[in-house]
């Protein structure tokens, strides 16, 4: 996990959902029940298939 | 709009429109919350008076613990569910480093300024806690912070999406819940499904299988990517047309330029050798049904002669575990009113050597024994914390497992467009019964009210895809003033339908289910990032 460091404040590195209005979009990514949900909404838990944004779930 | 909150030792803030997580010392968390409905001089004098050299020492206007809402759109939604006051828990592995201001790890933000690394930003934001006071000068610097956030989109972020919810959305389909067999080998208590069986079908035939193959490539332009999940009733009832319908799709895959990727969905039942060697050969994802520990388990997910499942299943998820070759898959069980200390049965699963682990609240009708009620919120938050705790513990030691509803990608994860879009039941995913009739989800089978047509005449021009496509986050004021709504995308339109005879309704119990496990998992991805700078 990389963060921005201020005096006061850490910047957990996060995608910035204003910018993937540029590059997101591509709607390759899976439905959320397809994976272990089934009876809530997990689209905060579904993973991005492009490459260049998906790398850190280890929780 | 912000959403602040206090956590396991953490005081977080985030930034909704933008994503942005930010971890603050308490004096830096008053300065947020009032920087925002006050502005930089406002900030500074209630810091001031809060802080300042000389003052009796206040808090701001944080209060001193609980979920806290701002913004200028509060909905009065905070406090008054578990959250914790901060206090140090699961944080004494950070205390190495009495300079907060060090610039050990060279790191820099945004600006290119070096800063300290994070046991050291940490152990000063501890050190704050409940005994600061703040110079003047200090104030000037903690304001310069807020506002360089500020500038670079972090803080503070207008939506620049919000207009997407205006544009008429027609996505192509991209997945079908595949319902192979209206019927099971067992009797569970909280089946949606009514025994597994939706009100009759029975098996899915062949044909039917391979005609949703040629359906889902049909209605798939522009997706190369196509999910299908076989699902029931049990669907290892109808093995022989599983194993057909994955042959067909792979047959036709290449020729139609689409990558098919499966899941079953199992009771475990009538996993033997063979099923074994199918699903890991062809199953991208296995989800395994188990509710945790045995008089959890055999409670509800009963054989029909009464007896539980448990000590069937387990032997053999362990063997289809250990011969997946580390693809995909889930231990994925419910729990009910009947074990409100679910965090009991989660770590049973991790003890028995499983690692990927969800567990669901049941969402039952009123009256019935399995029903979580309003009641019960508080100590489930609890069980949410606690769960985090021993999944970070846990992780130290080396015996980590991962939790479904805590797996969050930060750094990449949904793009806004998933976000707003949801689960895409209804138009993007649609769940095929054994006679071929089509429904938004599987959980919307059986019933009459929202049949969508067919896999051969196709969507029928009956309006229910269109409502489904309309049913987003912003049509509904309560999803609008909340801070949560791009981590759920307006929630499960079945449980809102259940819950309220509409799918534009809000379940408001699993709402606030819902924020406290994405408090609880954005906590936990903190704790578990300075973990690793130890």
């Amino acid at each position: 996990m990389e963060e921005n460091i201020l005096k006061r404040i850490i910047t957990i590195e996060t995608r910035d959902l204003n910018c993937s209005l540029e590059d997101g979009g591509c709607g390759e990514c899976r439905t959320s029940c397809q994976s272990a949900c089934k009876t809530s909404c997990g689209v905060a838990n579904q993973q991005c298939e492009n490459p260049e944004f998906s790398a850190d779930t280890e929780n | 709009m912000i959403h602040a909150y206090k956590l396991n030792g953490l005081n977080i803030i985030l930034d909704i429109a933008s994503g942005s997580v930010h971890c603050v010392d308490d004096v830096a968390y008053d300065a947020i919350i009032a920087y925002e409905s006050r502005g930089s001089e406002g900030a500074r004098e209630l810091l001031r008076a809060g802080y300042g050299d000389g003052d009796e020492r206040g808090n701001g206007e944080s209060g001193g613990n609980g979920t806290r809402e701002s913004g200028g759109r509060g909905n009065g939604e905070s406090g008054g569910h578990g959250t914790r006051e901060s206090g140090g828990r699961g944080n004494a592995d950070r205390r190495d480093n009495a300079d907060g201001r060090s610039n050990a790890n060279g790191r820099s933000n945004a600006n290119g300024r070096s800063n300290a690394d994070g046991r050291s930003i940490t152990n000063n934001l501890e050190s704050a806690n409940g005994s600061q006071r703040i110079s003047d000068g200090d104030l000037d610097e903690l304001i310069a912070e807020i506002e360089e956030l500020i500038s670079h989109g972090k803080l503070f972020a207008k939506e620049a999406f919000s207009n997407l919810s205006e544009q008429e959305r027609d996505p192509p389909l991209k997945a079908l819940c595949l319902n192979v067999s209206h019927a099971c080998n067992m009797d569970c208590s909280y089946c949606f499904a009514g025994r597994g069986e939706y009100g009759g079908g029975g098996l899915m035939p062949l044909e039917t299988g391979k005609r949703a193959i040629d359906f889902l490539i049909e209605n798939s332009e522009g997706r190369r990517n196509l999910d299908v999940d076989f699902f029931g009733g049990e669907p290892l009832l109808n093995l022989d047309v599983v194993k057909g319908v994955v042959n067909y799709a792979r047959r036709v895959e290449q020729s139609s330029e689409k990558l098919f990727r499966f899941t079953l969905t199992t009771n475990g039942l009538l996993i033997d050798d063979d099923v074994i060697e199918f699903a890991n050969r062809e199953m991208s994802n296995v989800v395994l049904s188990l509710d945790g520990r045995r008089e959890t388990n055999d409670s509800a997910r009963r054989l029909p002669d009464g007896s539980g499942s448990y000590d069937a299943v387990v032997p053999k998820f362990k063997e289809l575990v250990a011969r997946r070759g580390g693809k995909d898959y889930y231990i994925r069980g419910t729990y009910t009113r009947g074990n409100l200390d679910f965090v009991n049965d989660v770590v049973h699963m991790a003890d028995l050597g499983f690692t990927e682990l969800s567990l669901e609240p049941a969402v039952a009708r009123p009256g019935s024994p399995n029903r979580l009620e309003m009641d019960d919120l508080p100590y489930l938050c609890e069980q949410y914390e606690l769960l985090a705790s021993e999944m970070l513990r846990r992780e130290k030691a080396g015996n980590g497992f991962r939790f479904y509803h805590y797996m969050l990608d930060l750094r990449g994860g949904p793009c806004v467009y998933k976000r707003l879009a949801g689960c895409g039941s209804g138009s993007e995913y649609l769940a095929v019964t054994p006679k071929g009739e089509l429904y938004p989800c599987h959980q919307f089978v059986g019933d009459d009210a929202f049949l969508m047509g067919d896999i051969w005449s196709g969507v029928a021009d009956n309006g229910i895809r269109e409502s489904f496509l309309k049913n987003g986050m912003y049509s509904r004021p309560e999803c609008v003033a909340c801070w949560a709504r791009l981590y759920c995308s307006g929630g499960c339109a079945a449980n809102a339908y259940h819950e309220t005879g509409s799918i534009g309704g809000i379940y408001r119990f699993g709402c606030e289910l819902f924020k406290k496990r994405i408090e609880s998992a954005i906590a936990l991805k903190i704790q578990s990032g300075f973990s690793a700078h130890d």
